[in-house]
């Protein structure tokens, strides 16, 4: 695979070198280390997100995370400390609302409203930031992977550890209260509790996440993987593990081919995503229609 | 109840046992700061199919459920074999009332089976392990018993009402409990679905000697598997067998007004009077 650009690094056939080039500068390491953890809990995570019907909430948590890390960088703190706070807040606000409004179309709004809010917020914390900093807005909205540093890789280490134990411990009844709430809570599952927890992983989650593909583009990592997964397997296991290789894949090939080609990362990540999701469902889709239709000809010639 | 691994009793050795496996003494709830019902005394013996039967809104699923220990009583006592009711007993398989899964659940049926096993508990078991095959083959076990096997593997969203209702039946049953706990399962369910999963509920009180428990609105779909029925109404109970409980004379002294209990010549209970005006659905659905 040659490239036609001359300041990008030049791939042979010799596949040993070309992966020594690969994770030859420090950065890509960082970069792969911290892509990969990220990935392995967002396919996790997310399957949950979607069998829960909370693809909307995870989106918004995302972008609540603007207002988070540039608040951060405003007040001087970490941004994945104020990613994570901004995103609990959100979360206990999503929780409060969605038991307050049972209709489905009430939370929405809600949880519309918290997101634009919380933008806004954002937009006035950029304004006031010092000028140098702008460049920050575009890291938080798209990711920058090349940009993980070694105390960054750390943190997601550490981050990824707790988030996949504590997922692992309680994913037989969150599942239970996901799928079937009522039953669950006869069965002693503490439903709401539950809930709650689930907000406060996937705003960590974000918070990790961020730094790898923005707060606009974290949907093709949680749900698009888990979406697929559904899409292609009803057992629960697989599904999950289909949505972690998926996660994982994605996020590879979207850093080997940023790595060689000049654009950027996320927006790779984000188009193998979709790309597969596209044909996964569009397959399924076409697969359906057809069955509909032979069987309503078969229906025809009995008649 | 501990959870016991070991085959089930056979329903000669529950009928053996002396205590009755749901005892509720002189029990009330309050919701709200309203009484629901009160001074209700009830014995549910070993492999006994009860309907608790009444018009909407009179404390049926309440009764159900204070007997699940869902719900906390305002007087009396309810035991359930031996022990006072509390949430989450495997001596309970409980179906509640519902609404179907969203077409987009794309979950198979099994799975959802598999959840009234060991769908409550916390921590991650590893799939190699020993206890994972006789999981297994109780999910099976309870999938056959309700004859869901030809859908068990398909998406629950995409199965029918009836089809689902079995697939629930099969989650409750999987713990092999003592007393199968059914709040209106026959509802939103077409006449044929609806005597399908009668007859497969009848024949799982036999096979298994599982006490059963079910909330109906309409006694006719059960009439010929229920041993005993419970009428809930104006906050009180009359229980009996149908015979003595759904007649005009109790019904119209349970309701205070003036009722009449029909029976059609094919045996179906055909109940008119007062209690149409109160509550409309009510009378139609027993029709």
């Amino acid at each position: 695979m040659l490239s036609v650009f001359a300041d990008t690094p030049t791939f042979s056939w010799d596949l040993l070198a070309d992966v020594q080039l690969l994770f030859h500068y420090r950065f890509m390491q960082n970069a792969y280390l911290a892509g990969t953890l990220v990935a392995l809990a967002a396919g996790m995570i997310g399957y949950f997100m979607v069998l829960r019907n909370q693809s909307f909430a995870g989106h918004s948590l995302a972008n609540v995370g603007f207002a988070g890390a540039t608040g951060a960088v405003l007040f001087g703190i970490p941004s994945v400390i104020g990613l994570f706070i901004a995103g609990l807040l959100a979360a206990v606000g999503i929780q409060t609302l969605n038991s307050a409004a049972r209709q489905t179309r009430q939370s929405d709004i809600a949880v519309g409203a918290i997101l634009t809010a919380s933008l806004a917020l954002g937009f006035l914390f950029v304004h006031l930031s010092p000028a140098q900093y702008a460049s920050n807005v575009y890291t938080v909205l798209f990711g920058n992977v090349l940009g993980i540093s070694d105390a960054d890789v750390t943190t997601i280490v550490w981050s990824t550890l707790v988030l996949i134990g504590v997922l692992l411990f309680m994913a037989r009844p969150l599942f239970f209260a996901s799928i079937d709430p009522d039953v669950a809570a006869a069965h002693g599952v503490p439903v709401r509790g539950l809930a709650l927890a689930f907000l406060s992983l996937l705003a960590l989650e974000v918070a990790i996440a961020v730094q790898i593909v923005g707060v606009l583009l974290i949907f093709s990592l949680l749900v698009t993987p888990a979406a697929i997964a559904q899409e292609v397997t009803t057992r629960p296991l697989v599904a999950v593990s289909v949505a972690m290789i998926l996660a994982l894949l994605f996020t590879w090939a979207g850093l080997l081919a940023g790595y060689i080609l000049p654009y950027p990362v996320g927006f790779f990540i984000s188009t193998f995503a979709f790309g597969t999701y596209v044909v996964v469902r569009g397959g399924r889709l076409i697969r359906a229609h057809n069955r509909h239709r032979s069987s309503a000809t078969t229906t025809g010639n009995t008649l | 109840m501990i959870h016991n691994s070991s085959p089930s009793p056979s329903p000669s050795s529950i009928l053996a046992t002396s205590t009755p496996v749901v005892q509720v003494e002189n029990a009330a709830v309050m919701l709200g700061g309203r009484t629901i019902w009160q001074g209700v005394s009830l014995t549910v013996e070993a492999g006994e199919f009860l309907a608790i039967l009444g018009p909407n809104g009179a404390g049926k699923s309440t009764l159900l459920k204070a007997i699940l220990g869902l719900l906390p009583l305002s007087a009396g006592s309810i035991s359930v074999l031996g022990h006072m009711a509390r949430r989450g007993n495997v001596a309970i398989g409980y179906v509640p009332q519902r609404r179907h899964f969203e077409a987009d659940v794309r979950v198979r049926g099994r799975s959802i089976v598999r959840l009234g096993l060991d769908g409550g508990k916390w921590g991650f078991p590893l799939p190699f392990l020993s206890g994972e095959r006789e999981a297994v083959r109780r999910v099976q076990e309870a999938i056959e018993l309700v004859g869901a096997s030809a859908y068990a593997d398909r998406p629950i969203g995409e199965l029918s009402g009836g089809e689902q209702q079995r697939l629930l039946i099969a989650q409750a049953l999987v713990t092999r409990p003592h007393i199968l706990a059914l709040d209106e399962p026959l509802d939103s369910l077409d006449l044929r679905n609806q005597q399908g999963i009668a007859s497969v509920i009848r024949q799982i009180s036999h096979e298994t000697g599982a006490a059963v428990l079910l909330v109906a609105h309409d006694v006719n779909p059960i009439l010929s598997a229920v041993d005993r029925v419970v009428y809930v109404a104006q906050g009180q109970v009359a229980v009996g067998t149908p015979e003595t409980v759904i007649t005009t004379e109790t019904l119209s002294r349970l309701y205070n007004t003036p009722i009449e209990v029909l029976r059609a010549s094919d045996g179906r209970i055909i109940v008119v009077g007062q209690a149409e005006a109160e509550d409309n659905s009510h009378a139609l659905r027993l029709r």
